[in-house]
């Protein structure tokens, strides 16, 4: 499993684990992708879904199913998660053109409309992304999240943004 | 970004502060009121805080939290003040220790 | 008036001693708490993060606000709380020798004398070994985490981890979210230590994790000023025709934590060596009391674990002294202790957590052996 040398997940993996939505519900609208693989006790992304589209259950080691008819995209679990470890997939959002949500937990923020290196779970830049929404009202209590909008053949392989203002 | 941490997502700003003038090695430098001696001298860019008795080689910060010694500085006129451990105080003389002592001319 | 008898005197003020003192205070016990820092917390005022856990029991709060909400209620239940104080004696008859002062104060020493004694002294960060592992800019991942999070300054700006578990996967990141850059993250084992959530998101970020490699050597004038990197073969021997050089001027290194365990040892209650654990670790039972009675541990002194369960371990051995002291009815106790326990045992289930589950139940077995007809 290349998580437990390299630091990284697969899509493979993800489907593997039985975590990963169908190509059906991610063409119909937003939806979360929780990339959580492992049985650690935790459960904060259960209570903070409104609809109850995320179950953990007992024992809190279980990893958490999505029911995909429940799942609205909303995000709020994005910012629940203390693994960081959930991100929003819409790939209905144009023809060309689908956004990914992260948690983005750096300072500084983007500003929308700005224009962002769009890097996949390697930390490697495939494509630019234009921020279209940037998140970080009191009750995610200081997990801002981040929708880019990228290509549509990298909605799926997009996790987050190269950090503004590196050089020291 | 500068070795102070102004600005952070969850820590928030730098809160305001009073600033008091301490000396380091004879030179007067700004701190703030009630930081530890070793986040001043770190934002000074200041990393060794002695020497050691045999070899004369430098230590600074290692664990950070009182229990290694390695931050010791002799602190007006004290020696063997662990500087992660101690705040600073408006006129503080902060000098480098050299093995059990400060500087003695140039017996280093 | 200074008070010098005690019912509880807790020893360490972080997570475990906080939640132990607020529990033995709620059940009306006079409640003493010392230590060694100008503000309690231990490592919570660090620890900037969301936990994980049960959302029913703090899961998803970051240890900072944790620290303030365990200040809060420890001080609205009567602790008292001495500051800038270490307990460097703990004697038979239950007298504990204190010393309060800063190192550039004169320090006093006062006689404590307790009914109940909670050790809650913690742990303290493990060392690896390098050629220039003694140039200033090497320290513990601690430390540069206590530097970013409590002092805000950066230590470094190039930094190298040493250690691929919890500690070293979360101060990568939180020293990137104090705008250092982390050049590399070495593990010498052949797969990473710590959740893959943690490396997942040091790892987009744009940090290579570099598994069966260490650290062999430092250099720099005065300070760290680039560090080798290579291989390690199966037998954990570097292959140094695969050095790599880093730029770096900070070496931070995560190699994991022992308990702090001199005064248990000092007090000679029976101790036992557990790896899992960290190292030297009390015997003590399901009160959390050591094999000397009325002495109990809690939180990291009796094996390197989290946050989650030190606050657990501090409750039970809390209510444990309060009903010893007869200040709680032992049904009730009982009721609370079962619920502790599973929370417990619940917080050490899964593949991260079952060594440790273990491990505990060893720790508990031993005592057994050792202490029979309690």
């Amino acid at each position: 499993m290349s998580i437990k040398e390299n630091g990284f997940l697969t899509i493979g993996e993800l489907e593997g684990a039985g975590q990963y939505p169908s190509k059906e519900r991610l063409a119909k609208g937003p939806m979360a992708v929780v990339e959580c693989i492992q049985e650690i006790p935790c459960n904060p992304c259960e209570e903070a879904c409104k609809f109850k589209a995320i179950e953990v259950g007992q024992p809190i080691t279980n990893l958490p199913k999505i029911h995909e008819d429940k799942c609205m995209g909303c995000g709020v679990c994005v910012a629940q998660c203390p693994g960081l470890a959930i991100f929003i997939v819409d790939k209905s959002y144009s023809k060309d053109y689908g956004t990914v949500a992260f948690p983005y937990e750096y300072y500084p923020l983007p500003e929308t409309d700005e224009e962002a290196e769009a890097v996949d779970r390697r930390g490697q830049v495939l494509c630019s992304g234009k921020v279209v929404k940037v998140q970080n009202p009191k009750s995610f209590d200081r997990t801002p999240v981040i929708t880019l909008e990228v290509p549509i053949e990298y909605a799926e392989r997009i996790r987050g943004m190269k950090r503004k203002g590196v050089s020291l | 970004m500068s070795i102070r941490v102004e600005k952070h997502i969850v820590l928030g700003d730098a809160p305001p502060c009073n600033l008091v003038e301490i000396t380091v090695d004879g030179k007067k430098v700004r701190a703030q009121e009630g930081e530890k001696i070793l986040a001043a001298l770190i934002a000074q860019g200041i990393i060794v805080n002695r020497y050691t008795v045999k070899r004369k080689e430098p230590r600074g910060l290692f664990c950070g939290i009182g229990q290694c010694t390695d931050c010791a500085m002799v602190v007006d006129g004290k020696p063997n003040v662990r500087t992660c451990m101690t705040p600073v105080k408006e006129g503080m003389v902060i000098e480098t220790q050299y093995g059990l002592g400060a500087r003695q001319n140039d017996k280093v | 008036m200074t008070k010098y008898e005690w019912e509880v005197v807790v020893i360490g003020g972080g997570p475990s001693g906080l939640a132990a003192a607020i529990e033995a205070a709620k059940a009306d016990c006079e409640v003493l708490l010392i230590d060694a820092n100008e503000k309690a917390g231990g490592q919570l005022f660090k620890q900037i993060h969301k936990f994980f856990g049960s959302s029913a029991h703090r899961a998803g709060i970051r240890g900072i606000d944790i620290g303030e909400e365990l200040l809060a209620e420890a001080q609205k239940h009567g602790v008292e709380i001495w500051l800038n104080s270490v307990a460097i004696g703990l004697f038979k008859e239950k007298v504990i020798a204190v010393e309060t002062g800063k190192d550039n104060e004169s320090k006093i020493v006062k006689t404590v004398r307790a009914e109940k004694i909670i050790l809650a002294a913690g742990a303290s960060e493990n060392a690896v070994r390098f050629r220039g592992w003694t140039l200033p800019g090497v320290m513990g991942a601690g430390a540069a985490q206590t530097m970013i999070n409590v002092n805000r300054v950066l230590p470094g700006k190039n930094i190298l981890m040493i250690g691929s578990g919890n500690v070293g996967l979360i101060v990568s990141y939180q020293l990137m979210q104090a705008g250092a850059n982390v050049e590399a993250l070495v593990e010498a084992a052949p797969s990473i230590g710590g959740y893959a959530v943690h490396a997942a998101k040091i790892v987009r970020a744009g940090v290579p994790i570099y598994t069966r490699h260490t650290v062999t050597e430092a250099r720099g004038n005065g300070r760290v000023e680039e560090a080798d990197i290579c291989q390690v073969d199966r037998c954990w021997q570097p292959v140094l025709s695969t050095k790599q050089t880093l730029a770096v001027d900070t070496i931070a290194i995560a190699a994991g934590l022992k308990p702090l365990s001199e005064l248990v040892i000092m007090h000679d209650c029976q101790m036992m060596f557990h790896p899992v654990l960290g190292g030297w670790v009390p015997l003590h039972d399901e009160n959390m009391e050591t094999t000397c009675h009325g002495i109990y541990v809690v939180g990291d002194i009796t094996g390197v674990e989290e946050a989650n369960t030190a606050l657990e371990e501090g409750k039970l051995a809390g209510i444990s002294a309060a009903k010893a002291l007869g200040k709680l009815r032992v049904l009730e106790a009982d009721k609370i202790k079962g619920e502790i326990w599973e929370r417990l045992d619940g917080l050490r289930l899964g593949p991260h957590g079952i060594a440790r589950m273990n491990a505990k139940n060893d720790q508990i077995t031993e005592f057994k052996k050792v202490h029979s007809g309690r």
